[in-house]
């Protein structure tokens, strides 16, 4: 927890000036309290211990209106500028999550859109609290606290010396109970979570319940869950709370001495009414700031959770080294449709994970050849494609083409070589011809229809009612799975590229759309290095041999080439060194 | 974010529900006793040194001076036991919303909710039983505790002055009442215009995404960067506005707490100044002003989360009085005798007029195993369903050994007839456990035995933990085809007298999906139950005693 708000605050720094002028306004705020109690506890005093008549207290009054209108003014800036801060760190946030996204880990496997939009939009939004309120806040409790103290000191030193006495036993005891508290959150959280996530998991699963005729049982299930899921968590709360209770505690028995303090001076003449109500009424005002604190943090503690999401993925290692740690020292790129790609000892590891996704992986891939790429799945076959793709960046190990190491190649000069085809393409909310021309915006409009024409899906778009201007994708027209790929296959057409990977690319067509669809791979593949993955044998055949992926090992299957393909070539049989 | 979040379906819901009258007393009555107490410090304080100010003898205020300090305590005490109580309250509340919407959903899936979009809707449906504890902790609690410390506080200005009662109440009721709509009014104001804009940077997020690969491999991450920071530009612009509208209500809300006790002070001074009243009490009537604005401060807060309650209780009366895909089942009914499962002469569609499924033909007799392939949205899962009466037939008839399946009990059909379903769920449970859901009382050899009829037996052997492995939030920590394979053996350890399995192989490779067909094939054979599989395969298909396809709308 405390370390994630270490990396909220640093986040905050992007708004340093809005955030700054939050503070001072809540500060001019501090100054105008002190400012009312002065002259409200002029006008008791004055009415009360001299009879002063209304009519001269009038100009009192209206000034302590005038300050009531101030301090609204102040109330209003402060959750103003607060917010249009907040606003500035959300978006640079997104900017960044985005950033990640695009420039460091394109291909991650595991992202999933709708959880990343989800952290950009309501996750975001959910950490408004955090740095319009919060924040500003915490920087005023430190602020304010020492002005009414100084104020106060010269009327009641009695006062000051209380106040000055109680007031650290606040973050003092808060930060003892909050360790305490801690201690006893983290015992019970992961259970505690495990039995809020329980209920979500049955709803999940009703269908599956229902048909196992075990739903009604399960009632019975959420009840007992539900209940232990409340006695866990108010042994949690009871900790918790005492935090809340010490504040609480201090600020009312600071104050109560406060004013039996001034009493008892008051009564033996030592001090004015005027001074003693006025330190009486800024008494509670010391610790009002600290309150709010807490109320605050109460308050954002929805964002918090939305904000482990958020930097999970800002603070994600990379997985491609990016464009700016290039050194482009040759400036020359290697054309993979000339030179052989060679893998050496290739090994592959995500960040954080305990197993290698490949380890120790040699292969050579010649010029002009198709590789097949076959295993079982969780083998490791599309990170292969992904370093192939410079997508990610192999962590161990050689990857080159002819002699040029790839990870010192420019990387948007390498990719404009490559094309790919996955298993489920994008297709993008845009007309037809903006996705096929994806590379390049500015392709024309013959060469579109030529490539589309190749894909064998000239005459599926010109039947559409605007035809290369049709929009596609979400909210337009919806592609089923066939018409996507065929769209991912004129993108891979009309870049031309040296290298083609294909990902399982009809994996989710029926065999007849299969069956056409290979056809116009096979115009792919000509004279291009080609790497294939697969289960379908069709598809398979149509590569000039077939690797097989175990374990995170290759090996060249002997003889397993198309019946199209020239004579078998010679294999180096590299694999498996594991 | 729905603009016009509209309070009936709360009050409906309010009304239905048990109302935790006591433990919600019990909290009203200690949140109102901590702000009385509050108030009750300040104004004894006021008046203790106003008091001393007359220079009386020491015992004199002796009184005052232990009311300062027991008020001072009670107030921690008090706040520290309503938070308790409170916070029980709502997860009791918690409890029985889970059970009362859980109990609702129950008839609706898996027909009800239609196939796409069913798990967003699912989870979506967790959040909102989950958002309306907020009623009672936020939203009802603030209100009571407003009320009554809010009256009391002016009973009190009362009877030390009737009319800075008046001016008090005036204050309260702004500041509950005014700031509350008009907050509730910005933020409402506020969701409806940042609705588009919200939207907007989802689509765009959602196509950064899932297309970054292929943004990355042309080229264009600076195009979409830019998109996503003009989407982002267009909310802010209109959040800015809305920022505003939230400071003028916290600069309203600020203003009249501090107006209060200068309006109470300036309406008594003429009393004061004649005497009518006592001096000594003008401290007293400023800091009541003072203290007991705390009482109506939440209540902006609470008229927020009326709106958000509201919109979740919306939403969820409009996913539960979804009509049932089938009329609510006998209680009792027949055994049926031995017999075929015989879907005969079947018409359905999901819209009334269309037609998906026409004259549909089909009999499974027990022993017998069958396949359907055919191409995807022909309908495939859509039998499935029929033959489970998860779906009712438009016209038709499906029996089970001569029985209707509408004249079988809940309990009864679902122990003859067994529907895997494609998204078959894998509990956050053991793996023990998620199989026994398929039969409660098989022994562990029975479970091990299943596992290593689906080809799970290896993978078992290097499980640590063995059968009672976690396996994790949704199934994390299994792979897609290990969850099929959980799923199929879970189905097979069911009793039931015909199996369905709808697509029990679409994360497999070929040759564990030909295994793994040809294996629930055998099983008909090995115990004379009705197996049907519904594939979109065609390969090992021949293992099957029959393999019919589906196209356009018939079976052949």
């Amino acid at each position: 927890m405390r370390e994630l708000q270490r990396r909220l605050n640093r986040s905050g720094r992007a708004a340093r000036l809005q955030l700054g002028a939050t503070v001072a306004i809540g500060a001019v705020g501090t100054v105008l309290i002190v400012a009312q109690a002065t002259v409200l506890a002029q006008v008791i005093s004055r009415a009360f211990m001299e009879g002063a008549v209304p009519s001269e207290l009038v100009g009192a009054l209206l000034a302590l209106v005038a300050i009531a209108l101030g301090r609204g003014l102040v109330g209003f800036g402060f959750e103003w500028t607060g917010r249009l801060g907040a606003a500035r760190v959300m978006s640079e946030l997104r900017g960044r999550l985005v950033e990640r996204i695009l420039f460091d880990r394109p291909g991650d496997p595991d992202r999933r859109a709708g959880a990343i939009a989800a952290a950009g939009v309501q996750g975001v939004e959910a950490l408004e609290a955090y740095y319009a309120r919060y924040m500003p806040q915490v920087a005023l409790a430190a602020l304010a606290p020492p002005v009414i103290l100084l104020w106060v000191l010269p009327r009641d030193w009695h006062a000051a010396a209380i106040l000055a006495l109680t007031f650290p036993m606040i973050p003092v005891f808060m930060v003892l109970v909050g360790k305490l508290a801690e201690r006893s959150v983290r015992k019970r959280w992961s259970s505690l979570t495990g039995l809020s996530n329980r209920f979500l998991d049955l709803v999940s699963g009703l269908a599956t319940l229902r048909a196992y005729g075990r739903a009604e049982a399960q009632v019975e299930t959420i009840a007992a869950a539900s209940d232990e899921y409340r006695v866990q968590t108010m042994a949690t709360l009871r900790v918790a709370f005492l935090s809340a209770l010490v504040l609480e505690l201090v600020a009312m028995l600071g104050t109560a001495l406060v004013a039996a303090a001034i009493g008892v001076q008051l009564a033996s003449g030592t001090l004015q009414l005027e001074q003693g109500l006025t330190v009486l009424l800024l008494a509670p005002e010391l610790y009002a700031p600290l309150r709010q604190v807490g109320a605050q943090f109460h308050a954002s503690t929805d964002g918090l959770a939305a904000a482990e999401s958020i930097f999970e993925v800002i603070d994600s290692e990379p997985l491609v080294r990016g464009p700016s740690a290039v050194a482009p020292a040759t400036g020359r790129v290697p054309d993979p449709a000339c030179e052989p790609l060679l893998l050496r000892g290739i090994g592959f590891s995500y960040p954080d994970a305990e197993q290698p996704v490949l380890e120790n992986l040699c292969l050579r891939i010649e010029p002009g050849e198709s590789v097949a790429l076959t295993g079982p799945s969780g083998a490791g076959k599309t990170t292969l494609a992904s370093l192939l793709l410079r997508l990610a960046d192999p962590t161990a190990g050689e990857l080159r083409c002819g002699s040029a190491d790839l990870g010192e190649i420019d990387l948007h000069a390498w990719r404009e070589q490559v094309a790919w085809i996955p298993q489920r393409p994008t297709i993008f909310a845009a007309s037809v011809r903006e996705n096929v021309a994806l590379h390049d915006p500015a392709a024309d409009e013959d060469e579109v229809r030529a490539a589309l024409a190749e894909a064998g899906a000239l005459r599926l778009v010109e039947a559409l009612p605007d035809g290369l201007a049709t929009v596609v994708g979400e909210g337009g027209r919806r592609l089923s799975a066939g018409e996507a790929q065929r769209v991912a296959l004129a993108r891979a057409f009309l870049r031309d590229p040296s290298l083609v990977v294909l990902d399982e690319p009809t994996a989710h067509l029926d065999d007849e759309t299969a069956s056409a669809f290979d056809a116009a791979i096979t115009r792919l593949l000509v004279g291009r290095t080609a790497l294939i993955i697969t289960h379908r044998s069709a598809l398979a055949a149509l590569a000039d041999g077939v690797v097989e992926l175990r374990h995170g090992a290759a090996c060249r299957v002997p003889g397993g080439s198309s019946p199209t393909s020239a004579p078998p070539q010679p294999r180096e049989l590299e694999g498996t060194l594991t | 974010m729905s603009g016009a979040a509209r309070i009936g379906p709360l009050l409906n819901l309010l009304r239905s529900l048990p109302l935790p009258r006591r433990r919600l007393l019990a909290s009203t009555l200690l949140g109102a006793g901590a702000v009385l107490a509050a108030v009750g410090l300040l104004s004894v304080s006021g008046y203790l040194v106003s008091r001393a100010a007359q220079r009386p003898e020491i015992l004199a205020l002796t009184v005052a001076l232990v009311g300062v300090r027991l008020f001072s305590l009670l107030r921690a005490s008090l706040r520290y036991g309503e938070r308790l109580v409170s916070h029980d309250m709502a997860l009791r509340a918690l409890g029985e919303l889970r059970v009362r919407f859980f109990s609702a959903l129950v008839p609706l899936v898996p027909g009800g909710l239609g196939r796409r979009g069913r798990a967003e809707l699912l989870s979506r449906f967790v959040a909102d039983v989950d958002r309306l504890q907020d009623l009672y902790l936020r939203a009802l609690l603030p209100a009571l505790v407003a009320l009554l410390a809010g009256s009391a506080s002016v009973l009190i200005a009362f009877l030390l002055y009737p009319p800075a009662a008046g001016v008090l109440a005036g204050f309260l009721l702004a500041g509950g009442l005014v700031v509350s709509w008009l907050g509730r009014r910005a933020a409402r104001e506020a969701g409806r215009r940042q609705a588009a804009a919200r939207a907007a940077l989802t689509t765009a997020l959602v196509e950064t995404a899932g297309g970054a690969a292929e943004i990355a491999l042309a080229g264009r991450e600076s195009d979409w960067l830019a998109r996503v920071k003009t989407c982002d530009r267009a909310l802010v612009a209109i959040g800015r506005r809305d920022a505003a509208a939230a400071g003028l209500g916290n600069g309203l809300g600020v203003t009249l707490a501090a107006g209060a006790a200068v309006a109470m002070v300036a309406v008594t001074l003429p009393a004061v100044s004649d005497g009518s009243v006592a001096g000594v009490l003008l401290a007293a009537i400023a800091l009541l002003g003072l203290a007991s604005y705390e009482a109506v401060a939440p209540l902006p807060a609470a008229a927020a989360s009326v709106d958000a309650c509201a919109t979740a209780a919306g939403r969820l009366e409009e996913l539960t009085s979804v009509q049932r895909p089938i009329p609510e089942p006998p209680a009792s009914g027949p055994e049926p005798a031995d017999g075929p499962l015989h879907a005969s002469g079947v018409n359905f569609g999901y819209e009334p007029g269309s037609c998906l499924l026409e004259d549909l033909e089909l009999r499974l007799a027990g022993g017998e195993s069958v396949a359907i392939s055919g191409p995807s949205g022909a309908g495939k899962s859509t039998i499935a369903e029929l033959l489970a009466r998860f779906l009712e037939p438009q016209s038709g008839s499906i029996s089970l050994g001569g029985v209707e399946l509408g004249r079988l009990s809940e309990e009864r059909l679902r122990g003859l007839v067994l529907l895997s379903a494609q998204d078959s769920y894998v509990f956050a449970l053991s793996l023990r456990e998620n199989l026994l859901i398929g039969n409660p009382r098989a022994d562990d050899e029975a479970l091990i035995g299943a596992l290593g009829r689906v080809g799970l037996g290896p993978w078992l052997a290097d499980l640590p933990g063995g059968l009672g492995a976690e396996l994790g939030e949704a199934g994390a920590n299994v792979s897609g085809g290990q969850r099929q394979r959980i799923a199929a053996a879970r189905a097979l350890l069911s009793p039931a007298r015909f199996l369905i399995f709808d697509e029990p192989t679409a994360h497999l490779d070929r040759e564990g999906a030909e295994a793994l067909l040809a294996e629930l094939a055998r099983e008909a054979h090995l115990s004379g139950r009705g197996v049907l599989v519904i594939t979109h395969e065609t390969a090992g298909l021949d293992r099957f005693d029959r393999s019919l396809t589906l196209g356009a709308g018939r079976l052949g």
